[in-house]
């Protein structure tokens, strides 16, 4: 047998550059759940490795495209609160997600607002300030050149269950230093950003039927489609517990059969009938029946959901559920094509006052002032837009 | 080989019933099919295929739905395994996997002992005395799912499972046996404890049994047991040593 796990450092480093003068972020503070994610491991199920990876398959392509990254780049994947991260021995490139903003500190004591979808370069000694995750629910932090972090299974992906992979098979810590994998190029010094958001779809969930659909009887088919579900605080990277009218089965169906192959999305009901929907940590197979399955395109929308929401599902064809996802694809395509300079709200101000048409009344600089488009329509209108 | 059902699991994901009872005839044809879709995938005859994954009964295709939609990957599939010539067992290594059945490890041995009203010697004499077939892997990185576990042995899992079963830990419900790979929640009955790494992620395949593979277990003692834990562990690999010619 031979090793896979080994350290990129070496090969990834340019030529005549000194392992030690790497880029790297050290990690200040942690984050509640900060994990090291990308598209997942390759091959593993087979060996009861599940798939891992980033909840949010959009947010990484648009992170990583922000950055010029290949669109399967390993991300740091933030839960509840957001860690502090500063840049040291050299620039430090970085990409927040559409959940994410904060401010980069400077070791003068200056700092400058960082919002939504925007790429910006962190200075050695900067440091990035993020508020947790919008609802806090995740959001994903993109690192130009990704991590020198060894790869198992084809990922960089942390599992948590078996305790590798990522740094060390555990969420971040403080002192953790995250050297840059590939130094290559030079790095950007002005601020990009995604200014065509991909609004991602409202209303019902999206499911397939799934591979167990007809063990569900009449009562238990209406009560799924015609009733609501609760989110319970029993979410993690497995899975989602709902709570909600309880699904019954036909006669002679029980909530226990031989287990088959598992998905993220899937939906199975245990016997208690109130459903689970599996993510992207859960087991590669499953015991109990798998009624339907959350469509590609709107995974994505569960890894927004906190506990307390409530969920509706609305059945959609196979055929449908395929043209849903090129659809989906063609607007992160666009929102990717929408990727341009940010908004610079110091040069906009100076700009405004050399024309002389503000007074300096209105803070422009303030961090929350954005283009509203850039919101995704929760945020209250700005006053001074 | 014909298959049983196509049932979808997902926009991204197919799964095809080989069988519809668990055991070595399922086995071989869930084996037979993975083979063949592997081969498959690897000529470039599925386009879009990411991975295929079995389980006891079933294999199940992932893929990517931008790339081939899922009734041209249905039909391809049954085409191909319609091709495929089902074999009598599934191929697969043999292996002596050393398991102390001291009281102190087989956390379980008193009670089922009870419940069986079998002495915890005829219990260990039984289990050892088994061939298992690796039938599929899951629930955890690296843990097997063996069967057959002897009729006599048989008892439904625990009502209250452990919050923290030790890794290693030799279990069996049912007709079937596992072994835990990690430490982890689990509601079987505890009879012994292996400590050969069933998961090495250094590896190039991290799982050290594969569906196939069959698998007889060698009674050591708790000294034995704990010389060959801090063995394995100093060395981190020789697991190979394990295996045995068919």
């Amino acid at each position: 047998m031979t090793a896979t796990c080994v350290p990129l450092a070496a090969a990834a480093m340019p030529f005549g550059l000194r392992a030690d003068m790497a880029a790297a972020l050290l990690v200040k503070s942690p984050g509640a759940r900060t994990l090291v994610q990308d598209t997942g491991f390759r091959n593993g199920r087979c060996q009861g490795v599940p798939a891992c990876g980033v909840l949010d398959r959009s947010a990484l392509r648009l992170v990583n495209a922000l950055l010029g990254n290949a669109p399967g780049t390993e991300v740091l994947e933030v839960a509840l609160s957001s860690p502090v991260l500063v840049a040291t021995e050299g620039p430090v490139r970085v990409a927040i997600s559409g959940t994410l903003r904060g401010t980069v500190q400077r070791p003068d004591g200056s700092s400058r607002p960082i919002g939504v979808w925007t790429a910006t370069t962190l200075a050695p000694g900067d440091a990035l300030h993020l508020q947790p995750p919008e609802r806090f629910a995740i959001g994903l932090i993109g690192i130009r050149g990704g991590l020198d972090l060894p790869l198992c299974l084809d990922s960089r992906s942390t599992c948590l269950a078996a305790g590798f992979g990522g740094v060390m098979g555990r969420s971040l810590q403080a002192g953790d230093l995250l050297r840059l994998r590939d130094l290559a190029g030079p790095v950007l010094d002005h601020d990009l950003c995604v200014t065509e958001d991909i609004d991602s779809a409202t209303g019902p969930i999206r499911v397939v039927a799934g591979p167990q659909h007809e063990w569900l009887d009449p009562d238990g088919a209406a009560a799924f489609f015609g009733s609501s579900y609760t989110v319970t605080p029993q979410l993690d990277r497995m899975g989602m517990r709902l709570d909600g009218q309880k699904l019954s089965f036909l006669p002679g169906k029980t909530a226990d059969i031989i287990s088959d192959g598992a998905a993220p999305g899937a939906i199975q009901v245990p016997g208690s009938g109130q459903p689970i929907i599996l993510l992207a940590d859960a087991q590669t197979t499953g015991g109990y029946p798998k009624v339907a399955t959350v469509i590609r395109s709107d995974l994505p929308r569960l890894s927004a959901c906190v506990p307390g929401d409530r969920l509706t599902f609305r059945s959609v064809s196979i055929a449908e559920a395929e043209g849903i996802a090129a659809a989906h694809e063609a607007r992160i395509k666009a929102a990717i094509d929408s990727i341009g300079p940010a908004f610079d709200p110091g040069m906009i101000e100076g700009r405004l006052r050399s024309v002389s048409l503000i007074g300096g009344a209105v803070d422009m600089a303030r961090p929350d002032h954005f283009p509203g488009h850039l919101y995704s329509g929760k945020e209250e209108s700005n006053p001074c837009d | 080989m014909r298959i049983g059902a196509v049932r979808s699991l997902a926009d991204t994901a197919v799964t095809l019933e080989m069988a519809t009872s668990v055991g070595l005839e399922a086995s071989a044809k869930v084996s037979a099919a993975l083979g063949a879709i592997e081969q498959a995938m690897a000529s470039g005859a599925l386009p879009g295929v990411s991975e295929v994954a079995a389980a006891f009964c079933s294999v199940t295709v992932h893929y990517d739905c931008l790339q081939i939609t899922q009734s041209d990957l249905a039909d391809r599939l049954t085409g191909l395994l319609g091709k495929v010539a089902p074999t009598e067992r599934p191929e697969g290594r043999s292996w002596l996997l050393p398991c102390c059945y001291h009281p102190e490890l087989g956390l379980d041995l008193a009670s089922l002992s009870e419940a069986l009203s079998l002495d915890p010697d005829r219990i260990v004499a039984l289990h050892q005395a088994t061939t298992f077939h690796v039938y599929a892997l899951g629930f955890l990185p690296g843990l097997p799912f063996l069967g057959d576990l002897p009729p006599d042995l048989a008892r439904p899992r625990r009502t209250e499972p452990r919050l923290r079963v030790p890794a290693g830990s030799v279990a069996i419900a049912n007709r079937m046996c596992v072994i835990y790979p990690w430490n982890s929640p689990g509601g079987w009955h505890i009879v012994g404890r292996c400590p050969v790494p069933l998961f090495d992620i250094t590896c190039d395949v991290p799982a050290l049994l594969a569906a196939g593979d069959s698998i007889r277990f060698k009674p050591i003692t708790r000294e034995e047991f704990r010389d060959l834990d801090r063995d394995l562990r100093a060395s981190g690999g020789s697991r190979d040593a394990f295996r045995v010619a068919c």
